[in-house]
């Protein structure tokens, strides 16, 4: 079970959290003329990364907020982690 | 019968407290702190068993958790478990145990036919023979090897045991009370380090329990319980017994099972049966010791043959002797110190030693006691068939090819030691990158992933005095690390023999002209020749020969077999083991009780159950309920001998011509607030929410990013900033998380607040032609006329005090309208309505009639949202907006999603209006298509019209638009029925919506 740093609350278990999937992917602005291949890349289309990471979890069982983590998805291991709108350098 | 083989002055037992068990029926007599395989050795029984695969008979093999053969079922307090390892089992008064795998009995076994038809059973045999014909699976072969496997019978009764979990951090967790677990832990403790020591076995020491060594001024055992007794008085220290850690996870995450109740006749009231432990360690200090190695020869699986380090157990702790002529067999000094306990003892050994010159203090003491060794010599072959009668031994050359003459010497056991396999596997399971160590030849833990650092035997360390310096050390500076104290211990002097170089030898070579079986795997009966035609056959990865052969693959999980699995690997391949490599240890470590793993959650407890307020009134009035997500909801309310189609019949009938109420608490409701509210319904639903005036409601679709429908509901506008939003029961969750996801992070300019606020309000929804009447008598002070209270209209009411927010909203088509009140004030309401209603001929109506309302209405519902529809499928495309953007209209655009004969929500009706069709019914144009008949569409749900009083189903149909009027066929190959249907609309009652206007 991974042991997860909210950013708010602090150390807790995996199970107090859902994954959210990859969080670099960025929605397309309301409104705006989108191709097929941008709309699919949003929806769909994910890179399965094997190494490092950025993921969104969402700490459901505390303070509901999403968070970004930094894992390496083959050690399970965790670098960082950032509040929703933090910028990750 | 007499404990023959118990042996006076000697032994942990407790000798005044005599406790009698049955063993296949026959009742002995043993004493408090015996094993039960300690207490059938002491009155000389032997055999216990039968063997996987040949039914071979199977003795005791070690005294611990490496046991591969005592594996029995286990008789306490009316229950019985299966895969009880009698070396690890307690003795308690009464306690009844059986052997597995054999029939009729463990004497005369018919399944040992098995054995003379081994030939016949060689490696990958299950593969190749049972593969063909495929019929014969499940009639043949199947059953066979059923009856023939299996290591006991899994009780099929409910478990009555309780099994607990607790979730605990620590500093230190400490693996094992050996001499470096101890250390480790004393040093740590002493720094104020928050510390958990773990130890299997019911008493702590691991090693000091048997050597013959001293520490400080005191022998080794007593030094133990002195730091034992110390760490319990301290109160920053938990001191486990019984307690196996079996598992290292992801960050530190270690689990152990505590074995709490298994050692008594039943559990204590109040005490569970085993105590899961979820521990996160800042650091683990792993200290699990080392498992003796066997020595492969022939016949070695004969009982009588064992461990060298099991016979010295069963002697020191527990005051047994595990025969009167014992022969040791070692190519290491440890089968020495076997042999100098039984001299002591007053027993004769013979030692077989593999190497030709050793020299030690050990040995040096053995041949001043004046034991018979025998330098360069094997056991060839053990002989006897239910228990060691004598053994074929012959000198060996130089380069362990050659066997000079075979001579036979008469012995009633046979002590093997073929050296020390350091525990590593919780190391492993940690992603520690093991290292092969050339001196021990085995592996041991190298490159840390995780916090952990292994200790002594378990990291191949066999010098007590270096094993004591190094945890002492690694204790202080791991919890200095994290208390910042740094308290100085002396460090004790160490007393120990001296041990001479392990000799590299682990299999005795056939004799010519003979073919003994020479196990490696003794829980499932692998040979070295499985191996061999493993290798023959191309297998070479290790971890498909395991998998081809089984080896290593039982509950033992290879803890005595896998190195010399690896060496023989390694030999015919010509490969050092390094270059074969290990299999991967996985936990657990021992096998887990399921209840362990389970816990609390069974029966009701599997899942939380939510309850709503008005829970205990539906009750008293003959609910019958159902689960409704983690909801119980009634179904319908039992009048007489009704069964749930007459009184659902009844309860729908009855809104249709009067008037019904429904406990609509488990919706789910959301508070949303802020500026930006009207702006955020208005991405998240597909039709336009901006205009939306307060006091009024409106009806919303929202879907995922895909298209696809995510959940519908209504929300109303409270005020200015104010909504309060609708979900169905099973969606509440993820619609607030999904919400909470667009805020957070996709648009976190919009000034919006949202919270769950589902417990907060209990509601009941009213709903009928006689409804209105109802309101105007329960809320006297407010205008609820069409006028007042229009069609999706809202205001705030008072009932009799309490404060209520009163809907004008329909699920059921009807006239009707919902009422909700602070969740405390739920019941009150509720018996307010109930009585108010009398007049209007009022019943409470549950979910089944609720279903029968909305399908014949055609108002879709978790059946036809099924995370496979969009809004046109569902009839809801004209809640789509064309102007405005929101979430998932992009998808909307994807060809099939506007292809002209998309599916579509349609009505259906059986020709002869009779038969219910099954949901789940496939609809097709021909039933007599040859397979696969293709599917046109399904049906979704399906009721008892009450308008009409015949059956009516929703279906999801290909081209649904065009397909009215037309004729098709319901086939539900479960329910074996096909009904001839016509398809019709949807809206099958009141098509133009004028009932909840009127
Ligand atoms: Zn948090």
């Amino acid at each position: 079970m991974l042991y997860i740093n909210c950013p708010h609350c602090g150390m807790r278990s995996q199970n107090e959290f859902s994954y959210g999937g990859d969080a670099s992917v960025k929605r397309p602005e309301l409104n705006k003329e989108v191709s097929d291949q941008e709309w699919d890349n949003f929806v769909y289309n994910r890179k399965s990364l094997r190494g490092k990471h950025l993921e969104l979890w969402q700490h459901i069982s505390g303070c509901r907020q999403w968070i970004k983590v930094e894992r390496d998805t083959v050690t399970h291991e965790i670098f960082r982690t950032f509040k929703a709108d933090e910028e990750v350098a | 019968m007499t404990q023959a083989f118990r042996i006076e002055n000697e032994g942990l037992i407790n000798r005044d407290k005599k406790l009698s068990f049955k063993f296949n029926g026959k009742t002995y007599l043993g004493y408090e702190g015996d094993t039960l395989a300690s207490a059938l050795l002491a009155n000389g029984v032997h055999l216990v068993g039968r063997s996987f695969k040949y039914h071979r008979p199977r003795g005791f093999f070690g005294a611990g958790v490496d046991e591969p053969y005592a594996v029995v079922q286990l008789y306490r307090n009316g229950e019985t478990e299966p895969n009880i390892k009698a070396t690890e089992q307690e003795l308690f008064e009464g306690l009844e145990a059986k052997s597995v795998n054999c029939w009729p009995s463990v004497n005369f076994d018919i399944g040992a036919i098995n054995n003379f038809l081994k030939i016949f059973l060689p490696a990958g045999f299950y593969y190749k023979t049972f593969m063909w014909p495929k019929s014969f699976w499940y009639r043949i072969y199947e059953p066979f090897i059923r009856k023939a496997a299996g290591l006991g019978v899994a009780s099929t009764k409910h478990d009555n045991e309780r099994y607990e979990h607790k979730y605990e951090h620590c500093d230190l967790l400490i693996a094992g009370s050996g001499p470096s677990g101890l250390a480790g832990a004393y040093a740590a403790a002493k720094n104020g380090a928050k510390v958990i020591l773990a130890e299997d076995k019911p008493r702590f020491g691991g090693s000091l329990l048997t050597s013959d060594v001293n520490i400080g001024n005191q022998s080794g055992k007593d030094w133990a319980e002195g730091i034992i007794a110390e760490l319990k008085t301290m109160p920053n220290v938990v001191v486990k017994n019984r307690s196996q850690i079996f598992g290292y996870y992801d960050h530190n995450m270690l689990v152990m099972s505590e074995k709490v109740s298994d050692h008594l006749p039943s559990t204590k009231k109040y005490h569970p049966n085993k105590r899961l432990w979820y521990i996160r360690a800042k650091e683990v200090l792993i200290s699990s010791g080392s498992i003796e190695r066997p020595i492969v020869f022939g016949n070695n699986d004969t009982p009588g043959v064992m461990l060298s380090s099991a016979a010295k157990e069963y002697l020191k702790v527990y005051g047994v002797l595990v025969g009167r002529k014992p022969l040791v067999f070692t190519n290491n000094d440890s089968g020495y110190e076997t042999a100098i306990e039984f001299k002591k003892h007053g027993v004769d050994p013979v030692v077989l030693d593999t190497r030709k010159n050793p020299e030690s203090e050990i040995i040096d003491e053995a041949k001043n006691l004046g034991i018979n060794i025998k330098n360069s010599y094997v056991v060839v072959a053990a002989q006897g068939y239910k228990k060691v009668k004598s053994a074929d031994i012959a000198s060996i050359s130089e380069d362990k090819k050659q066997l000079g003459k075979i001579e036979n010497i008469q012995c009633d056991c046979i002590c093997v030691s073929g050296f020390w396999t350091p525990t590593i596997h919780l190391a492993s399971q940690s992603g520690n990158k093991t290292k092969f160590k050339e001196g021990i030849d085995a592996f041991v833990p190298g490159q840390s992933k995780q916090n952990e650092i292994t200790l002594g035997a378990a990291n191949g360390v066999f010098s007590l005095d270096e094993t004591l310096k190094t945890s002492f050390k690694a204790g202080s500076e791991l919890s200095k690390k994290i208390t910042e104290n740094d308290n100085e211990i002396a460090i004790p002097n160490v007393v120990e023999k001296k041990s001479s170089q392990y000799d590299k030898f682990w299999c005795v070579p056939l004799p010519k002209g003979k073919n003994y079986k020479r196990f490696l795997d003794f829980q499932n009966d692998v040979a070295v020749s499985d191996v061999e035609i493993a290798l023959r056959e191309g297998y070479r990865s290790i971890e498909h020969v395991k998998r081809y052969t089984t080896l290593g693959m039982a509950t033992d999980q290879g803890k005595t077999s896998n190195l010399n699995g690896l060496q023989l690997v390694s030999e015919i391949e010509n490969k050092v083991v390094p270059a074969v490599g290990h299999t991967t240890f996985r936990p657990p470590y021992t096998p887990v009780s399921i209840g362990a793993i389970v816990g609390r959650e069974v029966g009701k407890h599997s899942k939380p159950t939510r309850k709503s307020p008005m829970h205990s009134w539906h009750e008293k009035n003959n609910a019958v309920f159902v689960d409704a997500g983690i909801w119980l909801r009634p179904r319908y309310y039992k009048r007489g001998n009704e069964n749930l189609f007459e009184g659902s019949k009844r309860e729908a009938k009855n809104v249709r011509t009067n008037v019904g109420v429904c406990d609509v608490t488990t919706l789910g409701k959301i508070d949303i607030k802020g500026p930006d509210a009207a702006e955020l319904l208005n991405r998240v639903y597909t039709n336009a929410w901006l205009k939306l005036p307060v006091g009024k409601a409106r009806y919303g679709v929202m879907l995922r990013e895909d298209g696809i429908v995510m959940d519908d509901g209504t929300t109303t506008r409270i005020s200015e900033n104010h909504y309060h939003m609708t979900t169905t029961t099973a969606q509440a969750a993820n619609v607030l998380s999904h919400l909470e996801y667009y805020l957070q992070l996709v648009w976190p300019e919009l000034n919006v607040n949202v919270v769950s606020t589902t417990e907060q309000w209990a509601g009941a929804a009213i709903a009928g032609p006689k409804s209105r009447d109802l309101l105007k008598k329960l809320f006297p002070n407010s205008d609820v006329s069409n006028e007042g209270l229009p069609f999706m209209g809202y205001i705030e009411g008072d009932l009799f005090g309490v404060k209520a927010r009163i809907y004008r909203i329909s699920f059921s088509g009807e006239l009707a309208y919902e009422v909700n009140v602070e969740s405390d004030y739920g019941n009150f309401m509720w018996e307010k309505i109930m009585e108010v209603g009398e007049e209007f001929n009022i019943q409470p109506y549950g979910t089944e009639a609720l279903s029968t309302l909305r399908i014949e209405m055609g108002h879709v519902a978790g059946s036809e949202l099924d995370g496979r529809t969009i809004p046109f499928d569902n009839a809801l495309e004209g809640l789509v907006s064309k102007k405005k953007d929101f979430i998932g209209k992009r998808s909307l655009q994807r060809s099939a999603f506007i292809a002209e004969d998309r599916q579509r929500i349609v009505g259906v009706v059986p020709l002869d209006k009779q038969t219910s069709i099954p949901e789940g019914s496939h609809l097709v144009k021909d039933d007599k298509a040859p397979l696969p008949n293709p599917k046109l569409g399904h049906i979704s749900a399906s009721c008892w019209s009450v308008e009409y009083d015949n059956p009516f189903s929703l279906a999801i149909l290909k081209d649904g638009k065009n397909m009215i009027g037309q004729k098709l066929f319901a086939m539900s190959p479960l329910k074996n029925k096909v009904i001839p249907v016509e398809i019709v609309s949807s809206h099958y009652v009141d098509p133009k919506g004028e009932r909840v206007r009127s």
